[in-house]
């Protein structure tokens, strides 16, 4: 059902920016109003979420470490692990972000006869790390629509990911490793059964839609071409504010803007602001540093406290009348 | 009340400037469009201003149709094109395309230069006389 729903969200999709453009011809809402309203809710959805974490206090210190704490100068400090101070959790992070250090300690858990067996589990990994590195060559190589000149960054990078020089136009290494990697983290969430059981429609959703982005770019890349000359200049009518709307680019095209918006305006309220939120976890953004540095709850009340001291100093008579010791004296 | 303000704030910025950074990019920019050249003497010399094929196919399947010559011609040894409308022509990127098409800086280029695509051809093909 949740498979299903999503799956059929995606090709409602597909169906809409069809008929939208190849029936009805509505290409300025299709190549100009839609694309825009799009960035617009990504921009400022994502703000708000970030600035919603922002508000909310963090009560511990509570960094998540699997190294030696930074402690007497004989000990050896595992920095990247167990950061002491900013240099450290701004290593750490970035590794984090680059290579995804935590997940590459995904264990998996068996019960081997009756033995609990751990065992380590890394295809998680290496399907999320070559997806993400592929989207984002693939969204970079994308700046050669939105640049004029084109960057020799973009340019090399574009050399590199078709270095191979098979068939034309070019065969892009990155197409088929994202293609692969996302049918790969599909399967995992329909055939391994624990994953199955957790997964819900919004997680089926992002990565049926992301199939359809990279299906309708592929197509439209290796089998049923558009002048690229005209989406170029529609793409720079769109970044210098001076939208044209060329009419003769087939509705692959509108079809695989109208998928990205969806991913664009559904970003910011869905799992995948994780890209946010990795910033903002105070287990990966904090330094563990509590033994030298005292962390303040933000939470923390203002308690009214009535020391001994001060009710020895109230009672004193009292107390020294009815042969209660007392402290001062 | 916005805690770790400053980061957060710098963060968002670092956000705002590369989402917006093809916007910024192209401020003040014209849109330059390519405009291919058709004026070589083997064009001007033509009754009927004809591609292989119609403009729309060129545009956007040229290159699939070189790779589909490069095939026909290394593969299978077939050096004709018949095109849609029964029209032949000998297969030869040098002496078929840029015969009519000898400016390639002009013609192939302006494209290619405006989309950032640097066909490999040229390490070993000649480009036009007229270079
Ligand atoms: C109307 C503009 C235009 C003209 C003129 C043009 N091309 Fe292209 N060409 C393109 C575009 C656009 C692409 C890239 C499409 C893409 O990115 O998928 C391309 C791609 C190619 C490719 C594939 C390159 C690659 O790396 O994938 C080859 C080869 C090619 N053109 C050859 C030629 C030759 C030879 C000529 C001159 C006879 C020529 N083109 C003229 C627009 C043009
Ligand atoms: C007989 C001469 C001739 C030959 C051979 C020829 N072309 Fe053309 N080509 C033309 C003419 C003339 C036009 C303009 C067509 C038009 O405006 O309808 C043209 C247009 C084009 C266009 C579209 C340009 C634009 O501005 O839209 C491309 C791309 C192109 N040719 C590439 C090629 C390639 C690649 C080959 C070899 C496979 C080739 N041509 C062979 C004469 C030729
Ligand atoms: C490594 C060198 C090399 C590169 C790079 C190269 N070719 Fe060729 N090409 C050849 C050779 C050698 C032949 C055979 C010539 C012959 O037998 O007449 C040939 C033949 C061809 C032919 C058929 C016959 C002819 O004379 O044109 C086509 C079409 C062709 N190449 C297209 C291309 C295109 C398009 C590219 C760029 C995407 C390209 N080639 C890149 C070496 C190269
Ligand atoms: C989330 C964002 C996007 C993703 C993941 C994505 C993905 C892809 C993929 C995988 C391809 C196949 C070819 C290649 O790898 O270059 C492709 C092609 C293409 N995409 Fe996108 N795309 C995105 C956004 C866009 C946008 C905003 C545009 C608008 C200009 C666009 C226009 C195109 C075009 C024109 C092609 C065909 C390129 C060619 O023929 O060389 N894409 N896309």
């Amino acid at each position: 059902m949740k498979i299903w729903s999503s799956l059929l969200a995606v090709v409602a999709l597909v169906l809409i920016a069809w008929l939208g453009t190849g029936v009805a011809g509505l290409y300025t809402v299709f190549g100009v109003g839609i694309p825009y309203l799009a960035f617009l809710i990504f921009a400022l959805g994502f703000i708000y979420r970030i600035l919603k974490w922002g508000r909310s206090p963090v009560p511990f210190c509570i960094p998540t470490t699997c190294g030696q704490e930074k402690s007497l100068p004989w000990i050896k400090h595992n920095k990247i692990e167990n950061p002491s101070g900013t240099a450290g959790v701004v290593g750490r992070m970035i590794l984090e972000i680059l290579f995804f250090r935590s997940l590459f300690r995904n264990l998996k858990t068996e019960k081997r006869g009756d033995k609990l067996g751990f065992g380590s589990a890394k295809w998680l990994w290496l399907g999320g790390l070559a997806f993400h590195w592929s989207m984002l060559i693939i969204l970079l190589r994308h700046l050669r629509f939105f640049l004029d000149p084109v960057p020799s960054l973009v340019r090399g990078l574009d050399g590199l990911d078709s270095f191979l020089q098979i068939g034309l136009p070019i065969l892009y290494i990155t197409d088929i490793i994202i293609v692969a990697a996302l049918l790969y983290l599909l399967a995992r969430r329909l055939f391994v059964p624990q994953v199955r059981y957790i997964s819900l429609a919004s997680d089926y959703f992002p990565l049926f839609l992301l199939l359809g982005i990279v299906t309708s770019g592929i197509l439209m890349r290796y089998f049923l071409r558009v002048d690229v000359v005209s989406v170029k200049e529609l793409a720079l009518g769109l970044v210098t504010l001076r939208p044209t709307v060329p009419t003769d680019i087939g509705s692959i095209f509108f079809i695989h803007v109208f998928l990205v918006s969806s991913l664009f305006a559904y970003f910011p309220w869905s799992k995948l602001m994780h890209a946010g939120g990795i910033f903002l976890s105070p287990t990966r953004n904090m330094a563990n540093n509590s033994r030298r540095v005292r962390h303040i709850n933000p939470w923390n009340y203002p308690v009214d406290v009535h020391s001994y001291a001060e009710y020895e100093a109230e009672f004193k008579e009292k107390m020294k009348k009815a042969g209660v010791p007392v402290e001062t004296e | 009340m916005i805690y770790g303000g400053k980061k957060i704030f710098a963060g968002l910025f670092i956000f705002v400037v590369l989402l917006i950074s093809p916007f910024l990019a192209n401020i003040g920019k014209a849109d330059a469009q390519p405009n291919p050249s058709l004026n070589t003497p083997a064009i001007n010399a033509l009754a009927t201003k004809q591609c292989v094929g119609s403009q729309q196919f060129m545009r956007t399947y040229h290159m699939q149709l070189l790779n589909q010559w490069r095939d026909q011609a290394l593969r299978h040894g077939e050096y004709t094109y018949v095109n849609s409308q029964g029209q032949k022509f000998t297969i030869s990127l040098e002496n078929t395309c840029l015969k009519c098409h000898s400016n390639e800086q002009q013609f192939c280029n302006t494209c290619h230069t405006y989309v950032g695509v640097t066909p490999y051809c040229w390490e070993c093909h000649q480009k036009g006389a007229t270079q």
